[in-house]
């Protein structure tokens, strides 16, 4: 952007130039924008009146209807239940496709040099996987698995694998090229590299993406539930259906408390392992 | 016999990027030399021909008399075994500490599954300590290397050369990265190194003074050819200039940092 | 070991004694004594273990797996090998796909417009701590509620529709820029909002004349890359949900027709624009980065 370049080193002759970029610059951004907006609300059919007018509407009946109830309370051993499988669910599909991703980074990067056309193959398997939406998976999984744990596990797999597989090779690439080289330097074979010198260097690094994968997972693994009727997910949309809406907040309530404790447990780790 | 000799070596990179064209030059053993000329002249690219981590296009390269241009992996893990390499950036493994990253320089000497786990035996550790001793080092042995200063990083660099038992050590812009001071300290180790176990050292430079003052012989290589290769006596002003392609008058000391 | 490293040892080997540390069977110890190292490893362990126990405890309701995994090579190959439009028109899916794109891009805008006020009143260098802690909180919130929910309940409450969709995912859009714009803001120079409140700059003139000046790279690139997983998402909610698009002709393509051919043309469209917006993201942020 030509406004943020001269920011940094204004010479006085030229503000005025300076003022005209930047005017242009938001100009052409608000237009942009407009415009966006513009076509985008007439495809979808918003209304941005009714959009407005909807979330405090919204949020009153929230208030009103989706305080769990007597009722609500006496399911919250299932809803619990529901609740762990998923994180269990979320921590193993993370951890499995960690492994699996963790290898074929290390085929996938150029600082282990192993092939490069291995290694170009392994990048275009991880962009299939990472850009094929896991909903994708779900309802294909679904004709042969039906409604199981396993139908959301290897939806989220495939995705997980290729989101992680990318962020390794990246990492590695980062974090580990300059010792890689050293260690190559000294005789060092591609075992004795990877376990002395990618692996200690990138851990950490790759631990916090697992965790940070473990929070998406699970609220991706919820959207996959509704979908497949499986885990969490299918306890909201159970209760959601049937208009138990005081049960359906109070899986809401659950789901938040699971992602906050995890979210802050994961912060806490961070900071020990960095 | 000479320890490195060089016969007409030439490298492109892609089939387009020339970074050396037709070197020539040999080193015998014990001989500390410095290679000096601005940055991209192709001084990275030399270094890197001996140890394979690059492969010369052409020519041919002797160690100890055997070309290495067309050795096979085993070969060439032999050589680089017995070649130490220190870094600008050090390149060491930040979150081990710096007995671990010393021995690194064993790993060339073991087997595959030994080195991966990390096993050595206490021979090797002791030798490490003493190393480490020799360096300075001893008392933060157990650091992890991200708390250590440019200079100390440096240092753990050319332990770890040490541990390979080098007969040859390759130095790619050793001070580049560090004050004068700690400079000074590595320059004035690795000039021990070579006087008294001699070790063959070949430095890459950006600093003209420093090669004049510690080396007996300096290369100046500009665009990927040898311009001078001689005593640092006979390197004169003009010299200098036409191996940094700069005007008369210009600042040198420093020059291409 | 070489002699010359060893004509040393004699001198240094009792000294040497004191710097090194043993364990219980008098081996040397190589390891940096570090918390970090022990956190990672714990960490694993610990992660691994609930791997294990997951695996142990999960109800697999008796699946022949073998049979499954076998079906499901078998779909693959139909699904990506013969996709077909037999259901749903070329210009039918493309107005689809364009549905989609637009419920990204509204829910984006919404999202950026939030965001660039809560960023201002959450980033550590301009905004006040008080406030800035409230909009947190209130993100973190916000972000805990998997989007799939948030379109379904405002569904209930606000209508099946466009709406719904929108709102859905303007909710994650904006927590996610708040974090993204407000990280932004805090890499500026400190000493540019220094130079104009000496100056005796107000708030707002410090935002307009340097704030976002200097930031709005950063913020362009952060909204391109919001806008590509807001894309995967509507498409995710329209299936999930049934807020339209194409996201809505997958589901109805495959657990409705149960057409495998179908589902693999729709498949290899979104493929198709996820990465053509990957690109236009990885070369906006190379531009502006």
């Amino acid at each position: 952007m030509p406004g943020v370049s001269m920011e940094k080193a204004p010479i006085p002759e030229n503000q005025t130039s300076v003022f005209v970029v930047r005017k242009r610059t938001f100009t052409l951004v608000f237009l942009g924008v407009s415009a966006v907006f513009a076509i985008s609300s007439v495809v979808t059919d918003y209304n941005v009146i009714d959009g407005f007018v909807a979330i405090p509407r919204a949020v009153s009946w929230i208030a009103e209807n989706f305080v769990p109830d007597k009722k609500a309370w006496s399911r919250f051993p299932n809803i619990l239940e529901k609740l762990i499988e998923t994180a269990l669910l979320s921590v193993a599909v993370t951890v499995c496709a960690a492994v699996c991703a963790l290898f074929s980074a290390l085929l996938g990067t150029k600082t282990t040099k192993i092939n490069p056309w291995i290694g170009r193959g392994v990048r275009i398997v991880a962009a299939f996987f990472r850009n094929v939406p896991d909903v994708v998976w779900a309802i294909l999984l679904l004709f042969s698995f039906g409604q199981n744990i396993l139908t959301g596990f290897f939806a989220l797999f495939f995705y997980t694998f290729g989101v992680l597989t990318r962020t390794f090779i990246e990492t590695i690439d980062e974090v580990s090229a300059n010792c890689v080289e050293a260690l190559r330097a000294t005789g060092a074979n591609l075992l004795q590299t990877v376990f002395q010198g990618i692996l200690p260097s990138s851990a950490p690094e790759i631990v916090s993406w697992i965790l940070y994968m473990i929070e998406t997972n699970i609220r991706n693994s919820t959207l996959i539930g509704v979908l497949t009727a499986t885990g969490i997910g299918y306890m909201f949309d159970l209760y959601y259906k049937r208009m138990d809406y005081g049960s359906a907040g109070l899986v809401v309530i659950s789901i938040v408390a699971l992602v906050i404790l995890i979210e802050t447990i994961s912060n806490q780790i961070r900071k020990a392992i960095m | 016999m000479p320890v490195l000799k060089f016969q007409n070596v030439s490298k492109v990179y892609d089939n387009v990027t020339k970074a050396l064209t037709d070197v020539s030059f040999s080193v015998e053993e014990g001989e500390f030399v410095s290679v000096i000329g601005p940055s991209g002249s192709g001084k990275s690219t030399l270094l890197r021909c001996v140890n394979r981590l690059v492969d010369a296009t052409q020519g041919s390269i002797l160690l100890d008399g055997r070309d290495i241009t067309r050795a096979d992996k085993n070969e060439i893990r032999r050589i680089r075994k017995r070649t130490g390499m220190i870094f600008q950036h050090y390149n060491l493994v930040d979150r081990l500490s710096i007995i671990e990253n010393v021995l690194h320089g064993r790993l060339g000497h073991k087997s595959a599954l030994a080195g991966a786990v990390g096993h050595f035996t206490e021979r090797e550790k002791e030798d490490a300590f003493r190393i480490l001793a020799k360096l300075g080092l001893t008392e933060q042995a157990y650091k992890r290397c991200d708390e250590l200063s440019g200079g100390q990083k440096q240092r753990v660099g050319i332990a770890r050369s040490l541990m390979q038992e080098p007969r040859l050590i390759l130095c790619d812009e050793p001070i580049a990265s560090l004050d004068p001071s700690s400079a000074k300290v590595i320059m004035d180790h690795l000039s021990d190194i070579n006087k008294t176990m001699n070790i063959t050292c070949i430095l890459n430079l950006h600093q003209v003074d420093v090669a004049m003052k510690y080396s007996k012989r300096i290369i100046g290589i500009t665009l990927g050819r040898i311009v001078y290769d001689g005593p640092p006596e006979r390197l004169s002003k003009s010299k200098i200039h036409e191996i940094y392609q700069s005007s008369e008058g210009e600042l040198i000391t420093d020059a291409g940092c | 070991m070489s002699g010359l490293v060893v004509a040393d040892a004699a001198p240094f080997a009792l000294d040497l004694q004191k710097y090194m540390h043993k364990n219980r069977a008098g081996k040397i110890k190589t390891a940096a004594m570090s918390k970090n190292g022990f956190a990672v490893k714990l960490t694993v362990l610990v992660l691994l273990g609930l791997t294990l126990y997951g695996f142990a405890t999960f109800d697999y309701k008796n699946i022949d797996i073998a049979e499954a995994v076998a079906g499901t090579f078998d779909n693959i190959k139909t699904m990506f090998g013969r996709p077909r439009l037999s259901y749903n028109t070329l210009a039918g899916a493309l107005k689809a796909l364009f549905v989609t794109f637009s419920l990204g891009a509204l829910s984006t805008v919404f999202g950026a417009v939030i965001a660039l006020f809560g960023a201002l009143f959450c980033a550590k260098n301009i905004a006040n701590p008080k406030a800035a802690n409230i909009i947190k909180s209130f993100v973190a919130f916000i972000r805990a509620v998997p989007t799939i929910l948030w379109v379904l309940i405002f569904t209930v409450a606000a209508g099946l529709g466009s709406v719904a969709a929108v709102i859905g995912l303007t909710f994650h859009s904006a927590g996610y820029l708040i974090k993204a714009y407000a990280e932004s803001i805090e890499e500026m120079d400190d000493g540019i909002i220094e130079a104009l409140k000496a100056s005796g700059a107000s708030f707002w003139q410090i935002v307009f004349q340097a704030v976002l000046p200097s930031s709005v790279g950063y913020m362009i690139a952060w909204t391109f890359l919001r806008f590509e997983i807001n894309f995967t998402n509507a498409v995710a909610v329209g299936a999930a949900a049934g807020a339209g698009g194409i996201g809505f002709d997958l589901y109805m393509a495959g657990s409705h027709y149960f057409d495998l051919r179908e589902l693999g043309f729709i498949t290899y469209m979104i493929v198709a624009a996820v990465i053509a917006l990957e690109m236009v993201a990885s070369k906006i942020k190379s531009r502006v980065g």
